[in-house]
């Protein structure tokens, strides 16, 4: 019997603690395992007792890169939990904050943290040696992003303008104006992005993925929609528990996430995707088609396409706010506190983030559920490695090793989130 | 002629936390590539794979001590570094994960896991000053990217980082914000705020929330008092200094005075 081991005990450039075990027996990939060492926060146990308004600041706290995506699932729970319905101007700017949020987090996973692996090198930092004038537009269309995140939401991490019921205090026309600007230089500089990685080489990897998203009629989705499958799923958020149920696993301090009736699946870039192609703006989808991509696409590798489009969209969709902007009458709406019970969906980045609260008659928060996109995703990465591995085990350990760590980067997996992550411990039995 | 002095090694190291702090170095996108050139970047696993053992003239470290690993790695780090500077409330205070510090941690992970068994976790939430000496605390929920460089470059000079440790009220004044309490009637913890932010939320017609901890000698319970005229219960109290820094000593103090 052939014997080995590998071992990657830290996953590097992904945010947040974990490692991955392969376990090989005579050539043959027996099972892969992903386990995350990020130590537990508890979340959801501090959570009751506190006011309904301290949600969307103590859940932004679950994720330094994407505070907007727990903003926004909260607050989506919560209004619903109290009836309450936010539309037109506050909506849009929802969007737009969202925007930002998507320019920012995909821009550093493109440039940063993903493109050194299909370029051979360790990090943006060597990268740049060769690729200066990458890296450089891409700090810069990072920052564009940023920058909508910090108008509108105070600062880039952990905003603090985003409250139940709308905002704080909200921009004027002209306040908006400069980013249009900026966002016009961004689209730009966006299918720049998307032409740069489409020429990347991608390993011929696809899989027959349960896809799922968030869908709604009129727009790409952000902040609402049903929750759907490329197998039939159609649910509202209020139905997610019925469908989804989350298992605990001793080597992981983040939850696994399973369709009860199907098993694994995959949230993200491409499941929004392939499921919502046509709500792509033209030239998005123009830029798509060019970067060979199709309508759909099960290539995880090639989800780095796929994220520069979505940042191109969100660029589009920016501007397209920014232009039909008229400021509320309101900051926000009135909120009567009562007992409710309210859930919601949003997608974050890295994809669907699920929350569900109950609220006691004073506004307290008795119960909180936070599902968040890597703990979806969790049983797709083991899934990858365990399909995938198996074609490499011919290679010297350490360009083996770097495979696997490069298909786990694909999902952008945020560990801190579902920590609510890496080493790599291969063993050949 | 003389050989190229050595770049001095930064090492960046993350306890428990969002990843926001570190996150900010990569948030200084027109300052990255110039820090990048000033230092040896030897480990910061969230931008690099590449990583070199051994010493580290400067340590930046993110999050806190929940685990006894943590608690052993943080000694091993501190050996093994020239200076120690901790960025972000978790790593100076504890973080808003010290909230157990007031709870059961067992009863917290039963809430959240079908196994709490499986949970190693410490019962207490605590920032690296309690575990190893700390050269310099960068304060912040998240730490401010212009005080970040500052420190870095503070360090690459040999001095002290000028990193204010007056309120937020100050920071009000010299934006020539109008006071959201006296104006508007609206709770603020600007006060006994360690400024450092530049006063973002009364910017935003909204008090500020503490989340760069207590000021030099804060005087709370006047404050306190301040924010019951205005409307608030003592549970309010409570909450309101137990979030982001809920385990400095301050702040701390004060959220027990109002409740249990």
């Amino acid at each position: 019997m052939v014997r080995k081991t590998i071992k990657v005990n830290y996953l590097a450039r992904v945010e947040g603690e974990g490692a991955f075990k392969v376990v090989v027996r005579d050539g043959v990939v027996e099972r892969a395992e992903l386990s995350i060492f990020e130590p537990p926060r508890f979340f959801e146990a501090f959570l009751r007792g506190r006011a309904y308004s301290e949600a969307p600041d103590i859940t932004a706290r679950i994720c330094g890169i994407c505070p907007v995506a727990y903003q926004m699932s909260s607050i989506h729970a919560i209004e619903q939990a109290l009836g309450v319905q936010v539309a037109g101007p506050l909506r849009d700017l929802r969007r737009l904050l969202y925007c930002g949020e998507w320019i920012e987090s995909h821009t550093l996973h493109v440039y940063m943290l993903h493109a050194p692996d299909f370029l051979g090198y360790d990090g943006a930092i060597d990268m740049a040696r060769d690729h200066a004038d990458a890296v450089r537009r891409g700090l810069a269309l990072k920052k564009a992003g940023n920058e909508i995140l910090t108008l509108l939401g105070g600062r880039e991490i952990h905003p603090i303008n985003v409250r139940v019921g709308g905002f704080y205090r909200v921009p004027t026309r002209r306040e908006l104006q400069p980013l249009a600007e900026k966002m016009k230089w961004a689209r730009d500089a966006a299918l720049e992005t998307v032409r740069w990685v489409a020429g990347f080489d991608f390993p011929d990897y696809e899989r027959d993925y349960e896809l799922v998203a968030l869908s709604h009629p009129d727009e790409y989705p952000f902040n609402e929609g049903r929750i759907i499958s490329n197998r039939g799923l159609d649910i509202t958020a209020d139905a997610y528990h019925l469908h989804f149920e989350e298992s605990h696993v001793e080597r992981s301090t983040a939850l696994h996430s399973r369709l009860r009736e199907r098993g694994a699946y995959l949230v993200g870039p491409l499941a929004r995707f392939s499921l919502n192609f046509s709500r792509l703006s033209p030239t998005a989808q123009q830029a798509a088609r060019e970067a060979g991509l199709g309508q759909a696409c099960a290539n995880p590798y090639r989800s780095i396409i796929v994220r520069a489009v979505e940042v191109l969209y969100a660029c589009d969709e920016a501007l397209r706010i920014i232009d039909a902007y008229q400021p509320p009458d309101q900051p926000a709406v009135q909120i009567e506190p009562r007992a409710g019970v309210g859930c919601a969906a949003t997608e974050a980045p890295r994809g669907l983030l699920y929350h569900r609260y109950r609220l006691e008659d004073d506004g307290s928060i008795a119960e909180a559920r936070i599902v968040p996109p890597t703990s979806q995703n969790q049983a797709s990465i083991e899934a990858d490695l365990a399909s995938f591995v198996g074609q490499w085990l011919d290679l010297p350990d350490d360009q083996l090793r770097h495979r696997c760590e490069q298909t786990v980067r694909n999902y952008d997996p945020c560990i801190s989130c579902s920590t609510h992550f890496l080493r790599l411990e291969l063993d050949r039995g | 002629m003389a050989a190229r002095r050595r770049k001095p090694r930064l090492g960046v190291w993350k306890f428990a936390s969002c990843d926001g702090c570190q996150l900010t170095l990569l948030d200084c996108e027109d300052e990255f590539l110039a820090v990048a050139e000033a230092l040896d970047i030897a480990y910061f696993p969230e931008a690099t794979r590449a990583a070199v053992k051994g010493r580290y003239d400067l340590s930046l470290v993110e999050g806190s001590i929940t685990t006894t690993h943590d608690a052993q790695r943080i000694q091993d780090i501190r050996r093994r570094s020239r200076a120690l500077i901790t960025i972000g409330a978790c790593a100076t205070s504890g973080g808003i994960q010290a909230l157990r510090n007031f709870a059961d941690v067992r009863e917290y992970a039963s809430i959240v896991y079908a196994r709490p068994d499986y949970i190693h976790s410490l019962a207490t939430s605590t920032p690296i000053a309690d575990h190893v000496p700390v050269d310099f605390e960068l304060r912040g929920c998240p730490i401010n990217k212009r005080q970040l460089v500052e420190v870095i470059s503070a360090f690459l000079a040999g001095r002290r980082p000028v990193t204010p440790a007056h309120s937020v009220c100050i920071e009000c004044k010299l934006k020539g914000n109008v006071c959201v309490t006296v104006a508007h009637g609206t709770p603020c913890l600007g006060p006994v705020t360690h400024a450092g932010c530049g006063a973002i939320c009364p910017s935003y017609d909204r008090g500020c929330y503490g989340c760069y901890g207590p000021m030099e000698s804060p005087n709370a319970p006047a404050l306190s008092a301040k924010l019951g005229e205005l409307g608030m219960d003592q549970r309010d109290l409570t909450r309101i200094y137990r979030t982001f820094n809920a385990g400095s000593p301050a702040f701390r103090k004060e959220s027990e005075r109002n409740g249990p």
